[in-house]
């Protein structure tokens, strides 16, 4: 299934593993916070993905299936 | 428009309108019954607090999710220039109160929160004398909260925030404050004119709120017009009438108008020549690519210089962030340097194009919509003042728009 990658802004911490394992999809800003790709992740890439979810170590980065909806 | 809605009855200027004189001129608060949602979707009411949310929408999701938790009525109002919500609280408190009865019925609210800046010490005292007007069993779960004064402090999850954890920050969505999760339930946040309007749609319905709007916009609006006019202030408007109208209403310009600042500090300025025509609605703004927002008009005279004045908000929303995200704290805090330093004419030479790459770049990077609202204005300014932005010569201190 088509997935998301989605950062809890308020949890990262900008260490930046996220952005050294899942180059194609992360950058990091001037201030080493990420900046995700919009869209969703490649199949090719899902594994990839994965391992950065896993790896953030603040539990900041998540894949998600459902996009966010409009909000207020 | 001559007649006024929210802020008809008696003289504007013989303050707040006790509950006796309310019921007389409108009536007793009417049932909610299952109509009221019908009334306030077919209404096209939408949130009154900056984002224009459908209220319907927002009512069915609280609705959707269980309902039970706190109805805020949101009077925090921590925009600087806007006058509108304590203007409102202070003239026709038992209307914002009818509202919030009723919406809190509607949406099965378990109590009903007054929340009111801090620094809004007219709007409280109001407010907390109209509940005691009230009958006990209204409102027995009321009660007053102080929003602290801070710009993210409305901000509907800061608010939700303040009352679940004593701190007045935003948090991470989803779940927003409407769909409850986390183990806190689903709690509704309206702006206290959203509340007001839905106080006299519950009273004469949908089709007569729509009586009111031009160009296809529906219902009044609550306009602060601020910055080089004759009569600065709060003024009520039909929905999608023109920014000159609105110039008109407050007793014109003072001066040469050059730039217009529509939807406040997270709003647009707009070079004049656009801006005269535009209609004041939330939908057809948006479709403009621009905002109401919290229905702020700032008129920039010529004498006054639109970076500078761009410069001076920036370093405002900069140090109003909550400082939990990295992209808003770090990226907000160097958007106001790098634009003071072209203020100052000071600036370095790759300056300009780094003010263009970071408002690209930090918005829609927050838990809430502050580096959006911040950067969204730093771009329009750097389209309505593009000329100045290039050269921009060393003066300091213009005066507020």
């Amino acid at each position: 299934m088509s997935k998301q990658l989605a950062i809890d802004r308020i949890r990262c911490d900008g260490r930046g593993m996220c952005a050294e394992l899942l180059p194609e999809l992360i950058s990091l800003d001037d201030w080493g916070y990420p900046m995700i790709a919009s869209g969703w992740v490649p199949d090719q890439l899902s594994a990839q993905a994965e391992r950065a979810v896993r790896s953030c170590p603040v539990l900041a980065l998540a894949l998600r299936s459902v996009p966010v909806p409009e909000d207020p | 428009m001559s007649r006024l809605r929210l802020l008809s009855g008696p003289d504007l200027a013989a303050g707040s309108e006790a509950l006796n004189a309310h019921v007389q001129r409108l009536g007793p608060l009417p049932a909610v019954g299952p109509g009221l949602f019908d009334s306030v979707e077919r209404s096209g009411l939408t949130g009154r607090g900056g984002a224009a949310f459908p209220v319907a929408r927002k009512w069915r999701a609280v609705s959707a999710a269980g309902g039970g938790g706190a109805l805020i009525v949101n009077g925090a109002e921590g925009e600087p220039q806007s006058f509108k919500d304590r203007t409102l609280m202070s003239l026709r408190p038992h209307l914002v109160l009818d509202g919030a009865l009723l919406a809190a019925r509607a949406v099965r609210a378990s109590s009903v929160v007054l929340y009111i800046g801090e620094e809004h010490r007219t709007a409280q005292v109001t407010m907390a004398r109209a509940v005691a007007e009230r009958p006990e069993h209204e409102l027995r779960h009321g009660r007053v909260v102080l929003a602290p004064a801070r710009y993210v402090a409305g901000e509907s999850s800061a608010a939700v925030n303040l009352l679940n954890a004593d701190i007045a920050s935003p948090t991470t969505r989803p779940p927003s404050p409407h769909e409850g999760g986390g183990g806190r339930l689903p709690t509704l946040v309206q702006n206290v004119e959203t509340l007001a309007q839905v106080a006299l749609i519950a009273r004469y319905g949908a089709d007569w709120f729509r009586l009111a709007g031009r160009r296809g916009a529906a219902g009044t609006i609550l306009m602060t017009v601020a910055g080089a006019v004759t009569s600065p202030g709060v003024v009520e408007v039909e929905a999608g009438i023109s920014v000159r109208e609105v110039l008109e209403l407050a007793g014109g310009a003072t001066q040469q108008v050059t730039a217009v600042l529509l939807g406040g500090y997270f709003g647009s300025w707009v070079d004049a020549a656009s801006a005269w025509d535009l209609p004041l609605d939330a939908s057809m703004l948006r479709e403009r690519g621009l905002t109401l927002g919290c229905g702020v008009v700032g008129f920039l005279p010529v004498t006054s210089c639109g970076v500078c004045e761009t410069a001076r908000i920036m370093e405002y929303l900069a140090s109003e962030s909550s400082a939990q995200c990295g992209p808003c704290f770090f990226g907000l805090r160097a958007l106001a340097t790098t634009s003071g330093r072209i203020a100052q004419g000071i600036a370095d030479p790759g300056d300009l194009a780094r003010l263009e790459r970071w408002s690209r770049e930090v918005r829609g990077r927050g838990a809430c919509h502050h580096p959006d609202g911040a950067a969204g204005l730093l771009q329009s300014a750097l389209t309505a003042f593009a000329t100045e932005f290039q050269s921009h010569p060393a003066h300091m201190g213009s005066q507020v728009a």
